[in-house]
């Protein structure tokens, strides 16, 4: 774990956690600390920040910090936390804005995260649905796991539970005009 | 009774057992399920990290499909089910987000139906007692620790389905079958199954955790009501057994193939031949499947 700068600006991370509210409804003052979170989190010790230090170096205005974070891009947004939160902080929602937040200033904590959330949307995007042995084909070369899979996929394709064909929907246009219209309006605000 | 269906993408990929133990059984309880036509993916472990309105634009379609039928829908992946009902109540918030979601899918939409989870609908649609009558062989001996995972149950404010912390839908229909639900501490544990591909790693001892708590409890497998969760605890449990020298044997079943083998369906006709863990053994040497039938012959 880095060693975290405390007297780093206070103000900048101000507007910062205003972004936050607006986007995410958690404001991350309503946090006392007491670590129930991180305590019940299945991914805790995979990440570099447990969830109630996410939510102190956003107190302190460490942003930067946080959008580098491995911690954002291992959340599962399982809920556990937020489930058992005597202070209802919603961290599930603000893993999701945080990491969204990251993506867009080019901070990408966890690689095969984003690989896979891109090909899992190129998928539904251009098919309607899901294609597994094509999402994980081109997961595997795109992450360089070239060999992740490969004992359980023969096994996969051979009780017909994969094929090499994707399911695709009939009214595919509507779903690519799902996608426009939902970037159309992400411009427009 | 009729309901909308929503299979969903993994159940015509990874989770195929789910799909056709479903249909088995909702044929044999007198459950008629309309599938969604031409239904699209829900978008579920990725559009919601990527932008919060596609992730709501996805599910609507579906559910304004069914809307139009008048239907509640029936949702057998606990992911899709979640996403479902954040769409659902985000639409109920609020005029603005209504009118926003029906823009974006050109459909309107009211969200007057609702989606309902599979445990849910045999528990409270169909109900216990008819469950019950139809049980032809009985799963006593067979000792299960019902699985939920994270997003059947939370956040309870979303999901309003049974305890967040002590689910026992699940328990109570295997009582049902016959079948012993264990007391166990890691029903509502997270599996980690959406970041099972992108981070193999740091899921195998999530996955640990909850095969050795089942274990430790006595059970003699585990029961699930998710496709996500199923594949990560049945595909990965060799490599995972293995990396922590466990002693467990754990063959995962969907809940509807325990209901379906209680009313007597072949075990081909569940799918079960398609599991990683194979189960085969287990249900011989607890004697299910040749058991006294009281009716229907197997198919
Ligand atoms: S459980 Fe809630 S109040 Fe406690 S440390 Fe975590 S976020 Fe803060
Ligand atoms: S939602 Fe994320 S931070 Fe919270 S318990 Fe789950 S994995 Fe941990």
């Amino acid at each position: 774990m880095e060693t975290v700068r405390l007297s780093s600006t206070l103000s900048s991370g101000k507007s910062f956690l205003e972004k936050v509210q607006t986007e995410s409804q958690v404001n991350v003052r309503d946090c006392y600390q007491c670590g129930k979170c991180s305590a019940g989190c299945p991914f805790v010790e995979a990440m570099d920040y447990s969830s109630h230090k996410i939510l102190r170096l956003l107190q302190l205005g460490q942003i930067e910090t946080v959008l580098k974070s491995k911690s954002i891009w291992i959340c599962s947004h399982c809920a556990t936390c937020y489930t058992r939160c005597p202070k209802k902080v919603d961290i599930p929602r603000l893993m999701e804005f945080l990491r969204m937040e990251a993506n867009r200033q080019g901070f990408i904590g966890e690689k095969t995260v984003n690989i896979f959330s891109n090909l899992f949307l190129t998928s539904v995007r251009l098919t309607g649905r899901v294609h597994e042995m094509g999402t994980m084909g081109f997961y595997n070369l795109l992450s360089g796991h070239l060999f992740q899979d490969v004992l359980s996929a023969p096994g996969l394709f051979f009780n017909g539970k994969i094929t090499p064909i994707p399911h695709l929907i009939k009214n595919r246009k509507v779903i690519q005009k799902i996608f426009a219209n939902t970037k159309q309006r992400q411009g427009e605000s | 009774m009729r309901m909308a269906y929503y299979p969903g993408c993994s159940l015509d990929g990874v989770g195929l057992e789910f799909n056709l133990s479903t249909r088995a059984v909702s044929k044999l309880l007198g459950l008629e399920l309309w599938e969604i036509p031409d239904w699209n993916c829900c978008g579920a472990s990725a559009a919601h990290t990527r932008d919060q309105l596609l992730a709501l634009a996805l599910p609507a379609r579906n559910l304004a499909l069914a809307e139009q039928e008048g239907l509640d829908v029936a949702v057998p992946c606990a992911a899709c089910f979640n996403r479902m009902k954040v769409t659902e109540l985000a639409t109920r918030s609020s005029k603005e987000t209504k009118d926003a979601i029906s823009e974006l899918i050109e459909l309107p939409y009211e969200a007057s139906n609702q989606a309902r989870n599979l445990i849910d609908v045999m528990a409270n649609v169909v109900g216990l007692e008819k469950i019950k009558e139809k049980v032809q062989k009985p799963l006593s001996g067979l000792k299960v620790a019902c699985y939920y995972g994270c997003l059947l149950v939370r956040p309870p404010e979303i999901t309003q389905f049974d305890d967040p912390e002590d689910p026992m839908s699940m328990d109570n229909i295997i009582s049902s079958l016959g079948g012993e639900p264990v007391y166990w501490a890691y029903k509502v544990e997270c599996c980690g199954a959406s970041q099972t591909s992108a981070l193999p790693k740091a899921t195998v001892p999530l996955l640990h955790r909850i095969f050795q708590n089942a274990f430790e409890n006595g059970a003699d497998c585990l029961a699930v009501a998710c496709p996500l969760c199923f594949i990560n605890l049945d595909m990965r449990q060799g490599g995972v057994k293995k990396a922590f020298q466990g002693s467990y044997n754990l063959p995962i079943f969907y809940f509807t193939e325990l209901m379906g083998l209680a009313f007597g369906v072949s075990p081909k006709e569940l799918g079960l031949k398609k599991h990683f863990v194979d189960p085969m053994p287990l249900l011989n040497s607890k004697g299910i499947l040749t058991r006294a039938n009281a009716g229907r012959e197997a198919v």
